[in-house]
């Protein structure tokens, strides 16, 4: 394989300053031709291998697409095209020149497989052949596999890419990867001292892994070096973890926040204990499904707007079913807290098994839009993009529901109502229609919740049943009646369970979080933030 | 003597009318249908998972009234819904058994719903047909399980990932869901690896509740073990619901396929249909079958099942193949006792042997497991599996582990003379551990 990867690129340096000749073309079109004849993983592989070593960069095309598995076979004639899946058929191309060649159904072409080791050969095959490519990420990337597998063999071709390099930030990942090549080589001790200082000063995990397995095979200087490398790799990343535990409990907490934000009306203002809370927000999921599968089948072109545009429909779902309960059950069960709570759980069942009726018990798929896929890394902080917007999210959610209870004509109403029912009636306002209001806003917010957590969660029957423990221990943490509670509990909480996480572990956190919070329920039975005066006693 | 001759016709026309009674009684239950019962959740957590069994079962009952029944009667199908509710698996099983007098019941999925109507089972001495892959350690004369055994999916799982193609795997991250089937099975392949020479700090075993959702910590945490210079993988036993977030999460983080695979036990076509897979490609599972496996059997099987169902969309599993190759069992020993009378059956399905979905034969053995190939396959982007590697021959399922100390001397064996679970090979003696 070295060898081969040799050959190959003292070619591609041959081949990139000639033009790739006809006679070369058909040789390729030869070696293609043989994947139609390989019997497994192992003959594809050799394949693959040959192809790289031809070093010409007309490979990438036919590579790129094995590795995504859209290379195929015509049973008719045995010639390879790479293909692309439409509606019905699958379009195919030339592997090498990229033409259109027609198309064919499904039935009539053999996919040719690959495996996780087909994949990884690909990926560093193409890593060294993309060195030389135009567009800057793509070296970034070739560099990047480079890096993750070094090998003494890339020195040379690394050597004349950093050479030719005019962005300093690719350069500097090219010096690290012809470092990361080095230590693996036989140069002398001085070069690696020089290629450990370099790739201790990256600092990140791929270095540490990398250090790592040099530290374990070399010995003298070296080993000390790498030692010495490691530990002050570790010593920060110890700092960056601390971060990223603070982080991972923002995030955590972001998500109880939406869940528990509609309960702190229903159940924290109102008093209603509400067990279908859950439900709702598994139905502001189910919109955001039914939404987007209009989308997919009639306006594929708004798949990125689909979560803006399920918004106010999982808000008037859930707020109209909503406002159907308490019109239908909770208004004649009102003080009667048992009732009520039994009646809910009652309307929850109903929920989840009217949407397994409707939907099937099977979990839904919704997509991920563009910007709410993959992560950004500050430092060495991941920080995933969904996680973000949903912390984002959920902070404007607050924000809003404040303003609506203390700013509007409306909250003030709300918020009498809670205070002094009777008082609030006698001044003229409509109580019963303030109470179908406010356990319709409450259930509306969890709807656009739903719409949220559709994105971390599986969109089943059931994700209400995972949330509504949380909200209730969120809202009776943070103080009945009280929204800066529901936030500050919310958080806490969130943090609090991140941080014992990697040390006591996911199922002991949690029972750890949960007798703190009975102890300091003990402690202040009205939770952080007590409501004071009249209005508690109600 | 005129009185005794009255007597004597009077108690013979007694005895006529009585054996007319007793014809006519008998006529009527050869009209009679066969109860077969189906024990699966419609209801609560467990539905997503025991829904599709429910309907594969009918569909099985359903073709085979079409080819003309059982021993000349029709199969009645009767479903009962438990609810996901353990304790309500026994009364449920107890009324089918006592109560609508079923020959035999196909159900159960986890495993403390099987071991909630285990008591039930041996009590009525009725069959159950378990269909999903479980921890071992236990074998029951009125159970048979026709889903894999530990051996039959985690040990070639585990081999696979060492091998070559595999990746050679050094470093193992053990993440399961925290119940018994993961707590079982990450023991026993705890001591499967040491065995294999793997040293305890290349071995990280992390257990999350059900339902788990926010993965951020677990998959950071997998990230950082991966990054110790030696090829690593995840071995999962994380159960249904939690594996969504799991999966997004370590899309989203970018732990891709090549650099630190995932290896699950509980993940199959039907879980990955509420998932865009495009980001999980190379993540790879083990089981016995696969939608996608390619022999005349499984294309009749799926095109059947589309019908049954009516919905092209809905997929196959293994577990719906484990009932498959139960049922059809179950309908051959019943031909060959010629009687569903569950003690003559079971006796009859040892040795019992039907072609399965992936082109070859299942038969049962003696400890009431099957022989199955275990495939190995990876996540595609359409959401199927690409089997990269079967074993050569059929594995027989080994119900006690010999990798685990109480129970690599006990055996199973259902036949006379020596019909014992838990015969222990060191003692001589039945008993032991998992009288159960």
């Amino acid at each position: 394989m070295k060898i081969f990867r040799a050959i190959g690129l003292t070619l591609l340096f041959l081949l990139t300053t000639l033009s790739s000749s006809g006679a070369a073309e058909a040789d390729l079109r030869a070696i293609i031709a043989k994947f139609a004849t390989a019997a497994d993983f192992s003959e594809t592989g050799v394949i693959v291998r040959e192809l790289t070593a031809t070093g010409d960069p007309a490979v990438e095309r036919p590579l790129a697409a094995l590795a995504e598995g859209n290379l195929y076979i015509r049973a008719a004639d045995s010639m390879v095209f790479v293909g692309k899946e439409g509606s019905d058929s699958i379009q195919l191309f030339d592997p090498l020149s990229g033409e259109a060649a027609g198309e064919a159904s499904a039935d009539d072409l053999t996919q040719i497989g690959v495996n996780n080791t087909l994949r990884r050969t690909i990926r560093d095959a193409l890593g060294t052949l993309t060195l030389g490519s135009k567009d800057p990420t793509v070296r970034i990337a070739a560099a990047d596999t480079m890096f993750k597998t070094p090998d003494a063999a890339n020195i040379e071709p690394l050597d004349a890419a950093i050479a030719g390099e005019a962005v300093a930030s690719v350069k500097a990942l090219l010096e690290q990867a012809r470092a990361a090549s080095i230590l693996v080589s036989d140069k002398p001790d001085a070069d690696k001292l020089a290629a450990i200082a370099l790739i201790g000063a990256r600092g990140d995990r791929d270095a540490l892994s990398l250090l790592t397995s040099v530290e374990a095979n070399a010995s003298g200087a070296v080993k000390e070096a790498a030692t010495a490398a490691i530990a002050s790799i570790n010593s920060t990343l110890a700092l960056w973890d601390a971060g990223q535990n603070i982080w991972y409990g923002i995030s955590l907490g972001s998500v109880l926040l939406l869940a528990a934000i509609g309960l702190a009306i229903t159940f924290g203002v109102m008093g209603v204990i509400n067990m279908a809370h859950g439900e709702m927000v598994m139905l502001g999921a189910y919109t955001t499904f039914v939404v987007q599968q209009v989308i997919r089948a009639s306006f594929p072109g708004l798949f990125d707007w689909s979560l803006v545009i399920a918004l106010p429909l999982a808000f008037l779902v859930a707020a109209l079913v909503g406002l159907a309960i308490e019109r239908g059950i909770i208004r004649f069960l009102y003080g009667r807290p048992l009732e009520t709570l039994l009646a809910t759980w009652g309307v929850s069942l109903i929920l989840q098994q009217a949407v397994r009726t409707i939907f099937g018990p099977t979990n839904q798929e919704v997509g991920n839009p563009s910007w709410m896929s993959g992560s950004f890394g500050i430092g060495q902080l991941a920080i995933t993009w969904n996680r973000l917007w949903i912390l984002v999210f959920a902070l404007l959610v607050f924000g809003v529901l404040l303003y609506v209870m203390k700013r509007t004509p409306w909250g003030l109403q709300m918020r009498a109502v809670t205070a002094n029912r009777r008082m609030a009636a006698s001044m003229g306002i409509k109580t019963p229609w303030v109470d179908a209001l406010t356990f319709a806003l409450g259930s509306g917010i969890a709807g656009i919740a739903g719409v949220a957590l559709s994105q971390i969660d599986n969109v089943s029957p059931n994700l209400g049943r995972g949330y509504i423990i949380d909200s209730f221990m969120v809202v009776v943490f943070g103080g009945v009646g009280n929204l800066w509670g529901t936030l500050v509990g919310a958080f806490s909480l969130g943090i609090v369970n991140k941080f014992l996480e990697p040390y006591a572990g996911a199922v002991l956190g949690k029972i750890v979080v949960l007798v703190l919070i009975i102890l300091f329920i003990q402690k202040r039975p009205r939770g952080l933030f007590a409501l004071k005066g009249r209005a508690v006693e109600a | 003597m005129r009185g005794n001759f009255a007597k004597i016709t009077k108690i013979l026309s007694a005895g006529v009318v009585a054996a007319g009674l007793l014809a006519s009684a008998s006529a009527r239950a050869a009209e009679d249908t066969i109860k077969v019962g189906i024990l699966h959740s419609l209801s609560g957590t467990m539905a997503i998972s025991e829904t599709t069994l429910k309907d594969a079962m009918l569909m099985l009952i359903e073709e085979q009234n079409a080819k003309g029944g059982l021993l000349g009667k029709k199969l009645e199908a009767v479903v009962v819904d438990p609810a996901s509710n353990w304790p309500l698996f026994a009364e449920k099983a107890r009324e089918l058994i006592s109560k609508d007098k079923v020959a035999a019941v196909f159900g159960c999925w986890t495993s403390v719903s099987r071991k909630s109507v285990l008591p039930v089972f041996s009590e009525l001495d009725n069959i159950l047909f378990y269909p999903v892959q479980y921890e071992g350690e236990e074998s029951e004369r009125n159970v048979f399980y026709t889903g894999a055994a530990p051996n039959q999916q985690a040990i070639p799982a585990v081999d696979y990932l060492m091998s070559k193609d595999g990746g050679s795997v050094k470093r193992w991250v053990l993440e399961g869901t925290d119940y018994v089937y993961p707590r079982t099975t990450n023991k026993i392949l705890e001591a499967y690896l040491k065995s294999k020479g793997v040293p305890a700090e290349d071995i990280m075993i992390n257990y999350t509740p059900f339902g788990f959702s926010d993965w951020q910590t677990e998959v950071s945490a997998i990230k950082k073990f991966g990054s110790a210079g030696k090829k690593t993988a995840v071995v999962s036993t994380v159960n249904g619901d939690a594996n969504v977030p799991f999966y997004k999460e370590l899309g989203n983080q970018g732990i891709k396929a090549e650099d630190i695979p995932v290896m699950a036990f509980s993940v199959g076509e039907e879980e990955l249909a509420g998932l865009d897979t495009k980001p999980l490609v190379g993540h790879l599972a083990a089981w016995n079958y696969f939608e996608s496996v390619n022999t005349p059997e499984n294309k009749k099987f799926i095109a059947d099942w589309h019908k049954f169902i009516k919905n092209n969309k809905r997929t196959t599993n293994d577990p719906m193949e484990a009932h498959y190759i139960g049922f059809n069992m179950w309908v051959k020993a019943v031909e060959k006792a010629g009687t569903t009378d569950p003690d003559k059956v079971i006796d009859a399905m040892v040795g019992v042997s039907v072609p399965n979905l992936t082109g070859g034969y299942s038969t049962m053995m003696p400890n009431h497991h099957i022989t199955k190939p275990v495939l190995i396959g990876e996540i595609q982007a359409n959401g199927q599996f690409q089997t990269v590697s079967k074993t050569p021959g059929l594995v027989m399922g080994d119900e006690w582990s010999d990798y685990l100390p109480d129970s690599k001397d006990l055996i199973s064996d259902w036949r006379a003379p020596l019909s014992c679970g838990n015969f222990n090979v060191k003692t001589g003696k039945c008993g032991g551990k998992g009288t159960n």
